[in-house]
């Protein structure tokens, strides 16, 4: 089974560059990526740009309309995504309770739609 | 129809009635662990006992009808299976079961059904499901009961019960929540969801007081059974013996809780006598059993403190010191302001209405709505002769509590105060 860990968290929240619980979070991070290595979990993982450069589109009545922004006006905002290959949702669990972000955000977990089963 | 075939009749439909009803949770557990399918082993189990119907009531009573069920389900499952419109992609898992079946049909002996209830019950209580969908799914496969009965117990209508028990079939199936019994690590934690929800069953049917009596009971009863059979599939787990001891330490003053007219009756106040002797004596020493295991917890800390009240001849020699202590204890597990205010009504025998008072004010912000919280502080109040603000606090609980019977309770409570009684 594939599984997505969405990364969020409200701007504002995390450790602030330069200092040294920014350091730790990085290690940490480094750290997660390394078991999911180790473990032959990982099938993709990246951090996003700030959402302040999020683009928005939808198509309405055939037309394209482009905005500024992310889609949802939520507090907490998408920062980056896990893909993990694992047998069930509590290996799926376990390595996503290791996203260090989990400490001041939120990981959801989603499994990836699979259309050889349907 | 000659009065044989009325018998037949009846036999069958006796033993399917009490198939559902004692054997449902197990042959359900035997067969998802098969078919790998929640939804898919409910129908096919289904489609089985429609089967046994027509067949015992023509043929009589197989040796075994759980054994001629679970095998029928199996084959039922495997038409099911073949009837999906892209069986073509099940092909082999079709063939994978009709060997299975057909190594078992060359046993001549009748199989022994596999106990796999622990696993079931895991599987329905795991936290990636909304707490609500935990405890319907467990009455629905463990408990054996049908929607429309699990509907009527939680005030849901029958068709967004089923809405419910769909979709978390459905999750369990498409997010891949495993059936299996969890690792040492992870055990303690999931122990104690599969605890909550048999506890959260319990008290739907214990403390609340809507709905049909009939239904309470039968309820509390349903989880009181449910615990029992976690603990013959975990027989020295110590905290399933502590909340089995809660339930029936709770359950032995189920006649008292009331009188004639349907009121409440305080703790306090209830007729000791009315209190059932048997299930406190049975409550009393699983209890035991349980903290001669050296392994505390919450369930067991809880069920200690309902001990104290069991064993206690009236309200006024019950170990109130013990009980202040206990729920520091509890705290410890359950750091929330509700054990707290527990403690203090606790404190306020053990000690004095006066210092319980001055404790409940550290609580003011964290249970500002919550209705205990006024009724405590009235009744302390009152305690301490201060009758103006017993009043108000008594007005704000009852303007805070939801159920019908809680509001006259408390009604009841102030009348009393106001003329002096």
């Amino acid at each position: 089974m594939k599984y997505l860990a969405l990364i969020y968290a409200a701007p504002d929240t995390g450790p602030v560059p330069d200092t040294p619980e920014f350091g730790k979070l990085l290690a940490d991070y480094q750290a997660a990526s390394e078991t999911y290595e180790k473990d032959g979990v990982l099938l993709a993982g990246e951090a996003l740009q700030d959402s302040d450069t999020a683009t928005s589109i939808r198509i309405r009545n055939g037309k394209t309309e482009t905005m500024d922004g992310p889609f949802a006006e939520t507090k907490e905002q998408l920062g980056g995504f896990y893909m993990f290959e694992c047998a069930n949702i509590d290996e799926a669990i376990k390595y996503a309770s290791m996203i260090p972000t989990a400490k001041y955000g939120t990981v959801e977990v989603r499994p990836i739609m699979d259309y050889s089963k349907m | 129809m000659n009065s044989e075939t009325a018998k037949t009749e009846t036999l069958a439909r006796q033993t399917i009635e009490s198939l559902v009803r004692e054997d449902w949770g197990r042959l359900l557990a035997a067969l998802i662990a098969r078919l790998g399918d929640f939804q898919l082993a409910e129908d096919a189990l289904q489609d089985g006992l429609e089967s046994a119907l027509v067949h015992w009531r023509r043929n009589g009573l197989p040796r075994s009808p759980a054994a001629w069920l679970l095998q029928t389900a199996r084959r039922k499952a495997i038409d099911r299976i073949r009837r999906a419109t892209n069986f073509r992609s099940k092909e082999d898992e079709i063939a994978h079961l009709m060997e299975q079946d057909a190594e078992e049909m060359a046993m001549e002996a009748t199989p022994e059904i596999p106990d796999e209830r622990l696993r079931l019950i895991f599987t329905c209580c795991h936290p990636a499901l909304a707490p609500k969908s935990r405890t319907a799914l467990t009455l629905r496969t463990l408990g054996g009961l049908s929607t429309s009965e699990i509907a009527r117990a939680f005030l849901d209508s029958e068709q967004a019960m089923a809405q419910r028990l769909v979709r978390a079939k459905r999750k369990i199936k498409q997010a891949a929540i495993p059936y299996v019994v969890p690792q040492r690590e992870q055990w303690d934690e999931r122990l104690q969801t599969v605890l909550n929800v048999l506890y959260l069953i319990f008290n739907e049917g214990y403390f609340s007081s809507h709905g049909d009596a009939q239904v309470r009971v039968g309820l509390s009863n349903e989880a009181i059974r449910l615990t029992r059979i976690l603990l013959t599939l975990k027989p020295d787990e110590a905290e399933i013996e502590g909340l089995l001891a809660l339930m029936l330490l709770h359950d032995s003053r189920r006649g008292a809780r009331e009188d004639q007219n349907g009121f409440m009756v305080a703790l306090e106040h209830q007729d000791r006598d009315l209190w059932d002797g048997e299930k406190i004596e049975q409550g009393l020493n699983i209890l035991e059993r349980a903290l001669l295991r050296r392994t505390p917890g919450p369930y067991q800390i809880q069920g200690a403190i309902s001990a104290l009240h069991a064993q206690a001849k009236d309200h006024d020699s019950t170990d109130w010191s013990q009980i202040v202590q206990l729920y520091d204890e509890l705290f410890r597990f359950q750091p929330n302001p509700v054990v707290r205010l527990n403690q203090i009504a606790a404190l306020s025998y053990a000690q004095s209405p006066k210092l319980a008072l001055d404790r409940l004010r550290e609580l003011e912000q964290d249970l500002a709505t919550y209705q205990p919280f006024h009724a405590t502080r009235a009744d302390l109040l009152h305690r301490t002769g201060r009758i103006n603000a017993a009043e108000v606090s008594y007005n704000r609980a009852i303007e805070l509590s939801g159920e019908e019977k809680t509001r006259a309770f408390l009604s009841q409570k102030l009348g009393r105060m106001l003329r002096g009684e």
